[in-house]
């Protein structure tokens, strides 16, 4: 028991004995309030370089708050006040001053899918831009390379200038994992991102994210259970504004859970 | 079965009846805009000439044309525009995208709601005061100017906000996320999404500011200037006023002289109100989501 958060230290260990992968992102202790109240209470886990950890719950339970913390948005939400620890490769976030350095090693992907109102092209260009590079040449490059990742090349390579908002609700979704991936982050951090998305294209992200893992680590915060099932190496289980449990993922669904919540909600008996 | 219940011929009467005396009162409205327009046009139409526009009142205005007034009134809605533009729409940006919501924010908001409320008259002696005496700029286009500058300073803020606080806030998220700065944001997203409604400001403030005659009385404007103005410390003639004085303070000026000068006014003002229309048109084609 480590303040409130139950986790399940035996599983996380790898079944064939090697050692384990260094930690990405270690939270401590986090809690996150708003005026209206609290959206996280005493949360603590690891997050390790080159997993997919799932974050399943049901709404209201702290997911999207969390990710905010992580990325540092309590800075433009006056309301919002973090406490505890979240630290990247070591370091407390709260400590660090160049913000935007933290966020740029960081991808983000929204529930529903936000197509900037600049060309497919700007999209994907936009964040190496803002990053200072100007060579038409590299840009290109990354361009290609980012939407060929998020597959969605094939689709668009026709049409880059036109509007990346005028794309349909799949391809707006997969232009923001390309927008996301030319960041180049280090951890690519998903908000429900099928909500708005058609089952064939989710397959689809879901094996680029796959993919991805071997390179980058991501967090998928999702509504569907299934998916994390699918696709996450460890879960947690965030409910009303807790962390009731975290896990080899399989665990959760077929192997000992520490708290019963957890299989309830796994098969879907509420939530 | 769907025969009407004595509940729904009440509730359709109610409907007719509404729906005939709210669309009779917005008809209504046409009537002055026609009779104003029909009347200048009517009497005004016979005396403008490329003479009337392009050459200067001769004969203690009673003959020649309007060119000083109307290079004035240009003039004057010019530098009232360098002066207010740059500054409404920085004060708009920081008070849309920066300004944390505290006494301080919400002084300066009501600070420019105070000033759009203030009377032009007002804002004429502040002119003086400020412009011609204490910055010692005289009675001069650049004072006048100024004092325009102030008066309309309210409309390019409020347009500017409220087109700025148009762009969907999950722009300015994700282009956060993303590592973006507050000012990048604003530079790449947010700017260039605004600006049609910052435009249609601008020219709202252009013909308010080109009507209007009490700040300029005191401040730049005169009755009557052999010459034309040769910087923006001379003084200048203006359509406004030349009204005023050609419909009050010139005996046996003709008739049609008034009207005239009125439909000049009027022509340039809705030249550019349609402008601004045209304009917010052809970008709204081109919204971008």
């Amino acid at each position: 028991m480590v303040g409130g958060t139950v986790v399940n230290e035996e599983s996380s260990l790898n079944k064939d004995g090697t050692s384990r992968p260094p930690v990405k992102l270690g939270v401590e202790n986090l809690s996150i309030h708003y005026e209206t109240g609290a959206a996280l209470e005493n949360v603590s886990f690891d997050i390790r370089e080159h997993e997919i950890f799932g974050i399943i719950g049901p709404a209201n339970a702290g997911k999207t708050s969390f990710l905010k913390a992580v990325n540092r948005m309590d800075m433009f939400n006056p309301d919002m006040t973090v406490g505890g620890r979240i630290t990247f490769d070591g370091t407390d976030i709260s400590k660090v001053r160049n913000v935007y350095g933290l966020r740029s090693r960081i991808g983000v992907v929204f529930p529903l899918p936000v197509g900037l109102p600049l060309s497919v092209y700007d999209n994907v260009a936009l964040a190496p831009r803002l990053a200072g590079l100007k060579d038409k040449a590299e840009l290109n490059v990354i361009v290609e390379r980012c939407l060929t990742r998020a597959a969605l090349w094939d689709e668009v390579k026709d049409r880059l200038d036109s509007l990346g908002s005028m794309l349909s609700g799949g391809q707006q979704q997969r232009l923001t994992i390309a927008r996301a991936l030319s960041q180049e982050p280090e951890l690519l951090m998903l908000d429900e991102f099928s909500i708005a998305v058609d089952p064939v294209t989710t397959m689809r992200i879901e094996d680029v994210l796959k993919e991805l893992k071997s390179e980058i680590t991501i967090i998928l915060v999702t509504n569907l259970v299934q998916q994390a099932r699918r696709l996450a190496d460890r879960t947690a289980f965030f409910l009303d504004g807790t962390c009731v449990e975290v896990g080899v993922t399989e665990d959760l669904f077929t192997g000992e859970v520490v708290d019963q919540r957890t299989r309830d909600y796994v098969e879907g008996r509420f939530g | 079965m769907f025969e009407a219940t004595s509940i729904n011929r009440k509730n359709l009467g109610w409907q007719k009846l509404f729906r005939f005396l709210l669309g009779g009162m917005t008809a209504s409205l046409i009537f002055p805009v026609a009779l104003i327009l029909g009347m200048l046009i009517f009497k005004g139409a016979p005396v403008i000439s490329f003479d009337f526009l392009f050459t200067s009142p001769t004969n203690g205005m009673t003959e020649g044309g309007i060119f000083p007034a109307l290079l004035g009134t240009i003039l004057l809605v010019l530098v009232a525009l360098v002066a207010s533009v740059p500054l409404g729409v920085a004060a708009a940006i920081y008070l849309s995208e920066y300004a944390p919501e505290n006494w301080f924010t919400r002084a300066i908001n009501l600070a420019i709601i105070n000033l759009a409320g203030v009377p032009s008259i007002v804002h004429a002696l502040f002119g003086l005061g400020a412009f011609v005496l204490f910055f010692r700029f005289g009675t001069s286009i650049l004072a006048a100017s100024l004092t325009l500058a102030v008066m309309t300073l309210p409309v390019v803020i409020v347009a500017t906000r409220e087109s700025l606080q148009a762009v969907p806030m999950a722009f300015r998220e994700a282009c956060w996320n993303m590592g973006a700065t507050r000012w990048q944001t604003i530079r790449h997203i947010v700017l260039p999404n605004a600006v049609t409604g910052i435009l249609t400001g601008v020219i709202l403030e252009v013909s308010r500011t080109a009507g209007e005659t009490a700040p300029i009385m005191f401040t730049g404007a005169v009755f009557f200037l052999p010459f034309l103005p040769q910087g923006v410390f001379d003084q200048t003639m203006a359509l406004s006023l030349h009204l005023f004085v050609v419909s009050t303070q010139v005996p046996e000026m003709p008739e049609a002289v008034p009207y005239g000068v009125a439909l000049v006014l009027i022509a340039m003002v809705l030249l550019m109100n349609s402008a601004s229309i045209a304009l917010r048109m052809y970008l709204r084609g081109k919204k971008k989501w």
